[in-house]
């Protein structure tokens, strides 16, 4: 799993078998102390209740589409949790 | 397999129902001499306790996490602790 904040939603009313009613949701790659990484994504939202402006965790390839079953379905990103609490500390132990 | 450092952690409510009750730990990957890799990270479930501060193996490959998740055949998950590194010795060849 990796850390993204996800910046809009997206909606297609035409989707592959197996999608209907999934939401999607456009994800934008955080490091772990939630520096933009990369170029946003589409993903789906497995956790069914993320929106515009959260902190959420995501799952990519294989295990994407794992989070939707039993419905296994072309998707290569998806939402995993909401996050509320992230305690990170970027040094922590370093140099060891 | 990855070598890491715990280096935080992340709390979820409303969460896929799989990572329910699960520890989840912000992993980020070290050289064997304890150096970071820059901004290399996974949030990785934890299987063995390990606490923020420690060194950590992190099995990062699908089919094995899945393995090592024997109660739930199919679970959504990529990212395992599976150990902590009491001591990593470089031969330095």
């Amino acid at each position: 799993m990796k850390l993204g904040r996800v910046i809009g939603t997206m909606v297609a009313s035409v989707k592959a078998d197996g999608m209907e009613g999934l939401k999607l949701l456009i994800v934008r790659p955080l490091t772990a102390d939630l520096r933009d990484e990369g170029d946003p994504f589409v993903a789906t939202d497995a956790s069914a209740q993320a929106g515009p402006g959260a902190l959420v965790t995501y799952e990519a390839s294989r295990e994407a589409a794992l989070l939707h079953a039993p419905r296994f379905i072309p998707v290569d990103h998806a939402v995993v949790g909401i996050v509320d609490q992230h305690a990170y500390d970027p040094g922590r132990g370093g140099g060891s | 397999m990855i070598l890491g450092k715990v280096c935080g952690t992340v709390v979820s409510t409303i969460e896929h129902p799989f990572y329910d009750g699960r520890k989840q730990l912000i992993v980020r990957a070290i050289f064997p001499d304890g150096s970071f890799e820059e901004d290399r990270y996974v949030i990785a479930v934890d299987l063995v306790g390990a606490g923020v501060g420690e060194t950590v193996l992190v099995e990062d490959e699908g089919n094995s996490a899945r393995q090592l998740m024997d109660a739930v055949p199919n679970g959504p998950v990529r990212s395992v602790v599976v150990g902590i590194v009491d001591d990593v010795t470089l031969a330095g060849l």
